[in-house]
């Protein structure tokens, strides 16, 4: 074969180089693949998220109260619904005739850090509680959110056409509903059931929480499905997508590679501020007496408890409210930072 | 354009009363699905008499007639009887409570509606400025504080220890705070929602003509600026009554108003389910017509707004 030896170009000629038509070696391959991965959408997010001083604060104060929440209650020594007659309405780090006999002895005792409430109960370990309530009906809504959501929502933008007309259609009635109302008549049907019914399990959970989590399944994932039906349809029609499938790329790749990552998104920044939704939601719902059941504590029934005693013990209602404003706060600024940095259409 | 406009009203319109059948008929059975009889729970009774209430509030009959007596009662405003204030119609009650509630949410809407133009509108003139960044501090402070936390909070601060409010009801004056502390959420989200309109009309070219052709600064932004950027409040019009309205319930429950939303709260502790059911029909009635209104004001604003 006359090819064997390369080809080489006259220094003064005016042909094209046939070096450039050479095949590429496996280095510049791998060249070109570390430079494509480099720069990719989540890790191109990510940097920008960790930029963003205030969302990275807020990130640590939830990972923070989270670990409080997991961590404390395993190792505190008093527990939620131990009642101690002799140590009621106590201030915080005050200690009762018993406790103080007990020290003068040379015990020790841990203190009431947040005080004690009108039955005599550990205010601290109350309050750690009703976070960890709060944080839990906040993630697993997400999570309920999620899932419904990307599920209906890929499924009605993916088909289009009549499915996705009617599909829409009843997003749309149940978009209309006024939430909340239908949440408050939900739960006071749901709470009547679940209190009738003998899986132990639901009984553990407490009929106000399943009430929630089921309430959420059934109205709150329209939000979600919506903008991943949206954006399902916006990939559809790119050219990049054509350009993969006419390149050969089967429908999984361009649901792996194409669809996946440009709804990711949407989805974070959506269920970022579901959680902080849901967390309202619930407190609203406790403090009506339709969330967890007694004695379990959430930061909305601490808050409506801590009401008959407001003049004489205000330190009842401060510390569920300074918690549920830390957690919604935190949240709420970010699910604002992941909006800046993960919203492709804000960046320059 | 009028026949287009006519016909988007018309579709919104049986879209509006769609949903509030629709809610009626989910309030009516799911309320149907509890299975504790609203008399089970008081003192024990002969079977005899609970047939005999039964009987006089018509729950003896089959579920889709007891549905559609109940549907037709709805449509000429007759929810039934009360079981847990007895001698009283559903309709009595709710009417009775209205009067509290709606002072109370149509003040608190104007006071936000007002306080939150004024404040975003000021937040995006000054962009960038203290004004600007303390507004900001606040309103994302007050969208993160629920509404529960806020009343309480004024009850103890302005009522109870600086005693600068009457805490009850019904003295004088006694409904400013319920008002204050309802309205704090939806100016919060006024603000917000009017600053980045206000911002975004700013930058439009219209505003740089408007100033080239040598308006006067207040005519800019009074007549051009401002005009435009309410669009977006209108929008959420009907979410702020959804809000209002649901926020009210604690707010009455916390500063003993004798309005709607305690009697909703009261009604539910008493198992009550004709009132329950009727005031969750009121209420999303009220819900779902705000919205329509919001919707079709919309498009009276903004003509550019595709009909289709």
């Amino acid at each position: 074969m006359q090819n064997d030896k390369p080809l080489k170009k006259n220094p003064l000629s005016f042909q094209i180089d046939p070096e450039l038509f050479n095949l590429a070696s496996e280095e510049e391959k791998a060249q070109q693949v570390t430079q494509r991965e480099s720069v990719s959408f989540m890790r191109d997010a990510m940097r920008r998220l960790r930029k963003n001083k205030i969302a990275m604060i807020c990130l640590a104060i939830i990972i923070l109260i989270a670990l409080i929440a997991i961590v404390v209650p395993e190792i505190y020594p008093y527990s939620y619904t131990k009642q101690d007659v002799s140590a009621k309405n106590l201030a915080p780090f005050e200690y009762s005739k018993k406790e103080q006999a007990k020290i003068d002895k040379g015990a020790d005792v841990f203190p009431h850090i947040m005080g004690t409430d009108s039955l005599g109960r550990d205010y601290c370990i109350r309050v750690i509680y009703g976070t960890r309530i709060s944080l839990t009906v906040g993630i697993i809504s997400a999570l309920i959110v999620v899932i419904i959501g990307i599920i209906y929502g890929s499924i009605s933008g993916y088909f289009g056409g009549k499915v996705d007309l009617i599909m829409m259609r009843i997003v749309d009635i149940i978009y209309a509903l006024p939430d909340v109302l239908i949440v408050i008549l939900l739960s006071v049907a749901i709470k009547d059931w679940v209190a009738t019914s003998k899986s132990q399990f639901i009984i553990k959970l407490g009929a106000g929480m399943v009430s929630i989590f089921i309430v959420f399944g059934l109205l709150y994932w329209v939000g979600m499905a919506r903008q991943v039906r949206g954006q399902v349809l916006s990939i559809k029609e790119q050219e990049y997508v054509l350009a993969s499938r006419s390149i050969g790329a089967s429908p999984a790749r361009i649901i792996r590679k194409h669809m996946i990552p440009n709804c990711l998104s949407v989805i974070i920044i959506t269920a970022a501020l579901q959680i902080p939704s849901a967390i309202f939601t619930e407190s609203f719902l406790s403090f009506l007496g339709l969330g967890v059941s007694v004695p379990m504590p959430s930061l909305g029934s601490l808050a409506s408890e801590a009401r008959s005693g407001l003049q004489s013990y205000p330190h009842l209602l401060i510390f569920p409210a300074a918690s549920i404003f830390l957690i919604v706060l935190s949240f709420n600024l970010l699910g604002n930072g992941l909006r800046d940095a993960f919203d492709p259409k804000l960046r320059s | 354009m009028n026949a287009k406009f006519a016909m988007y009203v018309l579709k919104r319109l049986g879209m509006a009363i769609l949903t509030i059948f629709l809610v009626i008929f989910i309030t009516f059975f799911v309320m149907h699905a509890i299975p504790a009889s609203p008399f089970s729970s008081e003192k024990a009774k002969s079977d005899a008499t609970i047939a005999a209430l039964e009987a006089k509030y018509g729950f003896d009959k089959p579920v889709p007639v007891q549905f559609v007596n109940y549907l037709w009662n709805v449509l000429h405003f007759d929810f039934g009887l009360s079981t847990g204030w007895v001698g009283n119609t559903v309709f009595e009650l709710i009417s009775g409570g209205f009067k509290y509630s709606a002072t109370i949410g149509f003040c608190a809407a104007m006071l936000a509606i007002t306080l939150g133009v004024v404040l975003g509108a000021v937040a995006a003139l000054n962009r960038g400025k203290w004004i600007d960044k303390l507004i900001q501090v606040l309103t994302t402070a007050l969208v993160s504080m629920p509404s529960f936390v806020i009343a309480t909070i004024f009850l103890l601060v302005f009522g109870l220890k600086l005693k600068w409010f009457p805490t009850m009801a019904t003295q004088p004056g006694g409904l400013l705070l319920p008002i204050f502390s309802l309205s704090l959420y939806p100016m919060a989200y006024i603000t917000r929602l009017e600053r980045s309109s206000m911002l975004d009309v700013l930058g439009q070219d219209y505003i740089r003509t408007a100033r080239a052709k040598g308006v006067a600064g207040w005519k800019v932004i009074f007549k051009h600026a401002l005009k435009n950027a309410l669009n977006p409040v209108i929008t959420y019009a009907g979410p702020m009554m959804a809000g209002i309205l649901t926020g009210s319930m604690v707010v009455e429950n916390i500063f003993s108003v004798p309005g709607l939303g305690r009697l909703f709260v009261n009604s539910m502790l008493r198992t009550d389910y004709m009132m329950i059911m009727g005031v969750t029909i009121f209420l999303a009635t009220l819900i779902i017509l705000m919205n329509f209104l919001s919707d079709v004001l919309y498009k009276v604003m903004d003509p550019r707004i595709d009909l289709s």
